[in-house]
C-alpha cells in the first residue's frame, strides 16, 4: 500500500468511533427508559455514519478491492487501534455515561482540529461530524452533571464509574507512528496538544458535579497498537457474526 | 433503585413547513431541559423540526368527557353557525 500511514491513521480514528458505537448499539432495547435508550441509539446511529465516510475514504486509500464493510467488520482484534476507553462495557447507566462524557470531550477537541486539516476528505467528515459530536458532549455532560449532583447513590456510582474509566484517559494522547507521520504532513491532529485543555475541562465538569478528580497516576494503554483489553473479543464476535457465520451476506 | 417515574411532558413540534407548533406526544423527564432533549431524540430524529415546545403535563387542563354531551352537542344541530347561507357576489374573492 502506498500510503499506509494515511490509512492507519485513518483506521485509529474510525476504529474509536465504530466500537463505542458497537457498544451504545448494545443498549437498544435495554437502555434505562425509553428516552434514554433512544438518545443513546441516536448516538450510536451519528458515530457509524461517520465511520462509513472514514472507511470508504480507507477502502479508497488502500485501493486493494476491500469495501468500506470488509474494512470495517473483517479485521482481526490485533488490527483495530481503538483506544482501550471505547471498548469497555456498559456496566451500568454511569459507566455508559462517564465513558461517553470522557470520550467526547476529546473527540470535539479532536474534530476542531482535524477540519483545518491539508486532507480535504479529513476535514469535510470532521466539519460534518462536529455538529453531532457537539450535541454528544451536551447530553453526556448534563448526565454526568445530574448523576453526581443527584442523589447519593447516584453520586456514588458516577464516581465510581470515572474513577474506573479514568486509567483510559491518557491514552487518547499517545502519539502512533501513522500520527506522527500525518502531523508532519499537515494533515494529521497533534493530540498531545490537547491533553492540556482535555483535563482542564474534564475536572471543570467534574467539579461542577461535585465529583471528585481522580488522582491516580497510573494509566492503561494500547489499543492504538491493538492490544486490547478482555472486553473487545465479544465486542468483535458480535458485531462481525453475520458476516463470519454467512460470509458475504448481503442486507 | 427509585421505581418513582418521572413526571410526564407534553411535546409540541413546530416543523419547518408549518407556522404553528403541533402536539406530537408525550414523554417523561426530570425537569424541562432533560424534556427538551428527550424530545429532541425522540421526536425529531427524521427531520421533523425547527422547534420545540414542552409543557408539563399537569399544567393542562382537559375538559372532561363525561360532560361532552352539555359541552359539544347543543352545537350540533346549529349548521347556521356556519357562514354556508350567504350569496356571496361574484366579485369577491378569497373567502
Amino acid at each position: 500500500m502506498k500510503n499506509k500511514n494515511l490509512y492507519n491513521y485513518i483506521l485509529g480514528i474510525a476504529d474509536n468511533s465504530l466500537i463505542l458505537g458497537q457498544r451504545l448499539g448494545e443498549l437498544c432495547g435495554h437502555g434505562p427508559t425509553l428516552e434514554t435508550d433512544i438518545a443513546c441509539t441516536n448516538v450510536s446511529l451519528d458515530l457509524f455514519g461517520q465511520v462509513r465516510s472514514y472507511f470508504q475514504y480507507a477502502a479508497k486509500i488502500a485501493d486493494d478491492g476491500r469495501t468500506e464493510d470488509d474494512i470495517a467488520m473483517l479485521r482481526k482484534e490485533r488490527e483495530y487501534l481503538n483506544v482501550l476507553l471505547v471498548e469497555q462495557p456498559n456496566t451500568n447507566f454511569a459507566y455508559t455515561i462517564g465513558r461517553q462524557f470522557l470520550f467526547d470531550v476529546y473527540h470535539l477537541a479532536f474534530l476542531t482540529e482535524l477540519e483545518k486539516s491539508k486532507d480535504l476528505t479529513l476535514s469535510a467528515i470532521a466539519k460534518k461530524s462536529i455538529k453531532e459530536v457537539r450535541y454528544h458532549e451536551r447530553f453526556s455532560s448534563d448526565w454526568v452533571k445530574r448523576l453526581g449532583d443527584g442523589t447519593e447513590e447516584s453520586k456514588t456510582k458516577m464516581q465510581e464509574a470515572i474513577n474506573d474509566l479514568w486509567t483510559y484517559t491518557d491514552e487518547l494522547f499517545h502519539q502512533t507512528e501513522a500520527d506522527k507521520a500525518m502531523v508532519k504532513e499537515g494533515i494529521g491532529v497533534d493530540v498531545t496538544k490537547l491533553k492540556e485543555d482535555y483535563y482542564e475541562n474534564v475536572s471543570e465538569l467534574l467539579e461542577e458535579s461535585t465529583l471528585e478528580v481522580p488522582e491516580s497516576k497510573y494509566f492503561q494503554k494500547g489499543g492504538k497498537k491493538g492490544i486490547h483489553t478482555e472486553h473487545m473479543g465479544y465486542l468483535l464476535a458480535e458485531l462481525q457474526y453475520m458476516q463470519r457465520a454467512y460470509p458475504n451476506m448481503e442486507w | 433503585m427509585s421505581t418513582k417515574n418521572w413526571p410526564l411532558w407534553e411535546i409540541f413540534i413546530r416543523s419547518k413547513n408549518g407556522l404553528e407548533h403541533r402536539h406530537s406526544g408525550s414523554l417523561h423527564a426530570a425537569d424541562a431541559e432533560m424534556a427538551l432533549e428527550n424530545a429532541r431524540d425522540v421526536y425529531t430524529r427524521r427531520n421533523e423540526g425547527v422547534s420545540i415546545w414542552v409543557v408539563e403535563s399537569k399544567n393542562i387542563t382537559a375538559s372532561n368527557p363525561e360532560n361532552n354531551g352539555e359541552m359539544f352537542e347543543p352545537a350540533q344541530d346549529k349548521v347556521y353557525r356556519h357562514p354556508t347561507f350567504y350569496d356571496l357576489p361574484d366579485e369577491v374573492k378569497h373567502m
